[in-house]
């Protein structure tokens, strides 16, 4: 195309001069007079190399070019070093007596406590903790007039704001009994929250240093981003072993499996559909927030452990080493079977009965001590229980023994593996704060909003990466088609994204969420567009041995007569000079 | 099962929507049952028959009746069968191939056989008389032909070991049932001519296609069939070869052919047997034809020993290019003892070139007929308990004493569509560039150059051997 242009530019300039030239000439040298039939072959060489430059160049540019959307590559380049707010609102209410008279006054007002959490890469984080201090109603006053701390908080009304994400925090007289003498603070099951007063000049600066204590506790933490941004937090910040929750992903589907390796000593039955009800669909309809879940069960015969266990002389019973434990998986997996059916990531439960040779069958941990619920993990993958079949069981000539599992220990287990597995684990707590019981739900509701907030930020990460990685690619091959559809979802990507960005700097928790999803399926659905392959097979050199053909014979003449004309021209000019 | 084709490796997935209407009785929960079922054929191949059903309660309901609009019929013409085929259907079984009949199943013998079939049915069935609740039923099958004859060095003998290199040593804990049956029937012979080792605990008589049969029965959750041995093999010795012509004709076979030369039009035949010496039946025929192949529904023509035969019921369906292939469904009715042929010709479409298969001139393959009929008996056979007798006899349902319902699956076809040439494209670009550049090249001299006449000097050499000519033809020299 530059060269075409070139050309074009040479041809237009030199046209006058020659003309020029040949006035001169035939002024000058009456010797020398031209054939008019040479000049017009010039002129019409000339033409043709105009028409060629000018019209062919640019129309068969236009009519072979693949189509390319326009994509919003420099916002996609600055999302790399975004800065995102993630705003908390707190509101802190003052029971009365729990303040100097002094700083009363001063209500109400909010402070802003913003803080950096260091990333390895260019994303920046800020945590913004917007504490609005008011002093209670008195309706309040008097729902903490109780004797416990979980009665004031049963009594308490409604707060206005109790929205995903928020916290509500009282402040309560120092010498308050509604919390025993060691506690300083309260942690609800709900997004309430108690703390014990203070006395003295900076009474507020040291209540307000408690409730930020509070507020992380049960919000954002370092901890809780690490673990949704695995890869991208410095090292020495990840805590390997714990934290590597499931992927975010739209849905999940989780299967338990039963295993019956000896069907023909034991007949097992589970009803899991009723544990499924009773403990698990209300664990996950608090936890649909972050997704679809479904749920199956399968009874599988003779499917083996690929690890045969280790008999125990001491305790007649067979042990399950911890090196042993990663290669228990793989031989059953391939029996469980489920995984081709989904689209989303598939949890597995799987509970084993081992054979009548091997039982009871234990599981150990490093140290070789036996694990108390006989029950292991594996990050991403699910979670398999031993149930050891009672011994008793077997004093009896009638083959298969009927056993008939206990659902609650079961259950117990597979919960908590699955508040691992979806990085939501028992919170630890400083020795004087008092944790209240998690709700029937099996889920706090402040937990659910850590795991939300992770999930928030894990989303708008992907999408980053994602649509970095997707601008970078058409960026490299020029020969990818973007179709409109393409870039319209990259586009919406964008706009989700960004408003996901607004919405949790604002504070609002369950839009910004919302947003993050839609911009993650958008930007996966941009990314994975089969459109994007059509014409990445056709390399440039063999495109153009198509065209050698026609542009071989075409640009020779024309590149000839141009030297030609161009040297007759110089050669004139000489015998000019020579002449003068 | 008379399959017109054996040799046609065949992997069907029916999905039958509709109420197995027999089942009475009151079916366990979570039942399993399975059999083998070992047919020695006259020509000394032996074809085995597994056949497992697993029925289970489930929530799953069905609404109301079958809503005929999300009927679906759907049909792969041909697919390659490798043991990635006998894998998950093996992973469906309740014992896997760890224990009962199922282990047997080893992919290296069962895929070096004349003949494979494998197959997997869902069905609701009814719980109880009145329908308000049912169960599902999964039934696996697999049929293989073993070539007994030409493996076994001339002798017709056979064992388990030597077909499966396995033996049985146990039935399936979970299975309710668990049988192997072995066909020992006399075919109209006097004396025995088969002896089976060991000794059958008891034997099952029944008709089966239309045929009296007799079935040594052996029972693996009985401990005495195990009795002497820890593992069972059965052999099976013939004690006077029997002659082959013997062999019975099935009452209804079919064979498809697609007909005709060259690229543009072709006709697709079916040719329906009916061997019954004197009854007539009506056959429902089944064809799903590809939209490449428009078929001219003109031309359909059903003959029967040269004389038309007019269909009681008729089913068109006409194909939608790109979206739905033609049905075509029909009635007829078969006179006893003639021959039936059904054609009907056809136009081979040209698809776009990206349509083509990977391997375009290897021809497309025409999905298989599907015929479905009630067969009349040639003996009496009393109606049977269904949830009691063995589970092959429910493969072949009579609806009454006198005839049996057969489905028959006739071959795939392959048919050559006209294929261009793939590379025509870029020839045809290529092509273009040259033509168009070559009038451009002497359109472009003859605008830019300057012609003019100019005397032509010539070599002495040339002007010699003019004048030589000139002379020879008597003109004066230049």
């Amino acid at each position: 195309m530059a060269e075409g242009r070139m050309l074009g530019e040479r041809a237009r300039v030199e046209r006058p001069r020659l003309e020029r030239g040949d006035r001169e000439r035939n002024q000058a040298l009456p010797a020398l007079i031209l054939d008019p039939e040479k000049i017009r072959g010039k002129h019409a060489a000339l033409c043709f190399a105009t028409m060629a430059v000018m019209l062919g160049l640019p129309l068969w540019w236009k009519t072979t070019e693949t189509y390319r959307a326009a994509l919003p590559y420099s916002q996609i380049s600055e999302l790399d070093s975004l800065l995102l707010r993630l705003r908390v609102p707190v509101s802190v209410v003052f029971v009365q007596g729990s303040l100097p008279i002094v700083d009363q006054q001063k209500l109400p007002f909010t402070i802003v406590n913003e803080r950096d959490i260091p990333l390895k890469c260019k994303m920046r984080l800020k945590s913004r903790f917007q504490q609005a201090y008011r002093m209670a109603g008195s309706s309040e006053e008097n729902a903490l007039k109780k004797d416990t701390v979980q009665e004031a908080e049963a009594a308490l009304p409604l707060p206005k704001e109790d929205s995903l994400g928020s916290l509500n925090i009282f402040v309560i007289p120092e010498k308050s009994s509604l919390l025993p003498q060691d506690k300083m603070s309260y942690i609800g099951p709900k997004r309430t929250a108690f703390v014990r007063g203070a006395h003295g000049r900076q009474a507020l600066t040291v209540i307000g240093q408690k409730i930020l204590q509070v507020a992380q506790a049960m919000s954002l933490t370092e901890e809780v981003l690490a673990s949704a941004l695995g890869d991208r937090l410095p090292e020495d910040k990840l805590n390997l072993d714990k934290r590597r929750p499931l992927k975010s992903s739209l849905g999940y589907e989780i299967t338990f499996s039963l295993l019956n390796p000896d069907p023909k000593s034991h007949e097992v039955h589970w009803d899991i559909e009723g544990a499924v009800e009773n403990y698990v669909q209300p664990f996950m309809s608090l936890l649909s927030a972050i997704g679809n879940f479904s749920m199956d069960s399968q009874v599988l015969y003779y499917a083996m452990l690929g690890v045969t266990p280790r008999f125990d002389a001491a305790t007649s019973s067979y042990t399950l080493a911890a090196h042993s434990l990663p290669h228990v998986i793989n031989p059953v997996e391939a029996r469980l079977g489920s995984r081709a059916a989904s689209l989303y990531p598939v949890i597995n439960f799987l509970l084993y009965v081992p054979e009548r040779a091997h039982s009871p069958l234990y599981i150990q941990d490093k140290d070789g001590a036996r694990v108390t619920t006989n029950a292991f993990h594996s990050p991403r993958w699910g979670g398999i229980m031993v149930y050891n079949v009672d011994p008793s069981a077997y004093n009896t000539t009638r083959y298969p023994v009927k056993v008939n599992v206990d659902m609650v220990p079961v259950m117990e287990v597979f919960l908590s593996q699955m508040r691992l597995l979806f990085g939501v684990p028992h919170p630890q707590m400083p020795e004087n704060f008092l944790l209240g019981s998690p709700p029937s739900e099996g889920l706090r509701y402040w937990e659910l909003d850590r795991l939300v907030w992770a999930r928030a930020v894990e989303n708008l990460a992907t999408v980053i990466t994602t649509l970095t990685s997707l601008a970078e690619l058409l960026d490299k091959i020029g020969n990818i088609v973007i179709k409109d559809d393409v870039a319209s979802e990259v586009y919406r990507a964008m706009d989700a994204f960004q408003e996901a960005a607004l919405e949790l700097s604002a504070g609002n928790l369950e839009v910004a969420f919302r947003a993050s999803r839609e911009a993650v399926t958008s930007s996966e659905k941009a990314f994975f567009d089969p459109s994007l392959l059509h014409l990445l097979y056709f390399p440039d050199d063999q495109k153009f041995a198509i065209y050698i053909p026609l542009f071989l014979p075409m640009a020779v003449p024309i590149f000839l007569s141009m030297i030609k004309i161009i040297v007759e021209n110089q050669k004139a000019r000489k015998d000019m000079e020579k002449v003068d | 099962m008379a399959m017109a084709a054996p040799l046609v490796l065949h992997l069907l997935l029916a999905l039958l929507l509709g109420l197995g209407g027999q089942s009475r009785a009151e079916p366990e929960r979570d039942s399993l049952r399975e059999e083998l079922v070992l047919t020695p054929l006259p020509s000394g191949d032996v074809s085995a028959t597994f056949q497992f059903r697993t029925r289970w309660d489930s929530e799953l309901q069905r609404e109301g009746g079958t809503n005929h609009h999300f009927l679906r019929y759907a049909v792969l013409p041909r697919e390659v069968v490798c043991t990635e085929n006998l894998t998950p259907w093996k992973k469906l079984l309740p014992c896997s191939s760890k224990a009962g009949l199922s282990v047997l199943l080893k992919a290296e013998r069962l895929f070096h056989t004349s003949y494979h079939s494998q197959a997997v049915h869902i069905r609701p069935v009814c719980r109880d008389a009145h329908c308000v609740s049912v169960s599902w039923e999964l039934r696996q099958t697999l049929t293989v032909v073993f070539d007994a004859y030409t493996t076994g060095q001339g002798k017709k003998d056979w064992s388990l070991f030597r077909m499966f290199s396995r033996t049985i040593t146990e039935a399936c804990p979970l299975a309710s049932q668990s049988y192997v049956y072995v066909d020992i029937s006399r075919n109209g012979q006097e004396n025995e001519s088969l002896e089976v080792s060991p000794p059958p605990t008891s034997t099952y008589q029944a008709v089966i296609l239309g045929d009296r049969k007799t079935y040594a029965v052996y029972d693996l959750l009985n401990l005495a069939t195990f009795s002497g041995s820890r593992s069972l093999n059965l052999q099976l010795k013939w004690r006077q070869l029997q002659d082959i012509g013997s062999q019975l004709v099935p009452f209804l076979h079919a064979q498809r052919y697609v007909s005709g030369y060259g690229l543009q039009k072709g006709e697709l035949s079916t040719v329906l047997h009916n061997t019954h010496p004197y009854r007539a039946f009506p056959v429902l025929l089944l064809e799903t034809v590809p939209w490449y192949l428009r078929l001219y529904v003109h031309t359909l023509a059903i003959t029967t020993k040269g004389k038309e035969n007019k269909p009681s019921y008729i089913h068109y369906q006409p194909a939608q290019d790109r979206l739905r292939p033609h049905l075509l469904e029909m009635l007829i009715q078969l006179p006893a003892n003639s021959v039936t042929k059904v054609s009907i010709q056809f136009e081979r479409a040209l698809l776009k070139w990206t349509e083509y298969t990977p391997d375009p001139n290897h021809g497309f393959y025409v999905s298989p007929s599907v015929l479905s009929a009630l067969v009349p008996n040639l003996v009496g056979a009393k109606p049977a308990n269904w949830e009691e007798s063995p589970l092959f006899s429910t493969m072949f349902p009579t609806s009454d004493s006198s005839s049996y319902f057969v489905r028959l699956y006739t071959e795939p076809l392959l048919v050559n569509l006209p294929t261009p040439d793939f590379s025509m494209p870029y020839n045809v670009i290529c092509l273009t560039c040259t033509v168009v550049a070559v009038c451009y090249g002497s359109f472009y001299n003859l605008l830019t150059r300057t012609f003019h006449l100019e005397e032509p000097k010539r070599s002495r050499l040339v002007r010699w051997l003019a004048n030589i000519i000139r002379r020879i033809r008597g003109v004066p020299p230049v």
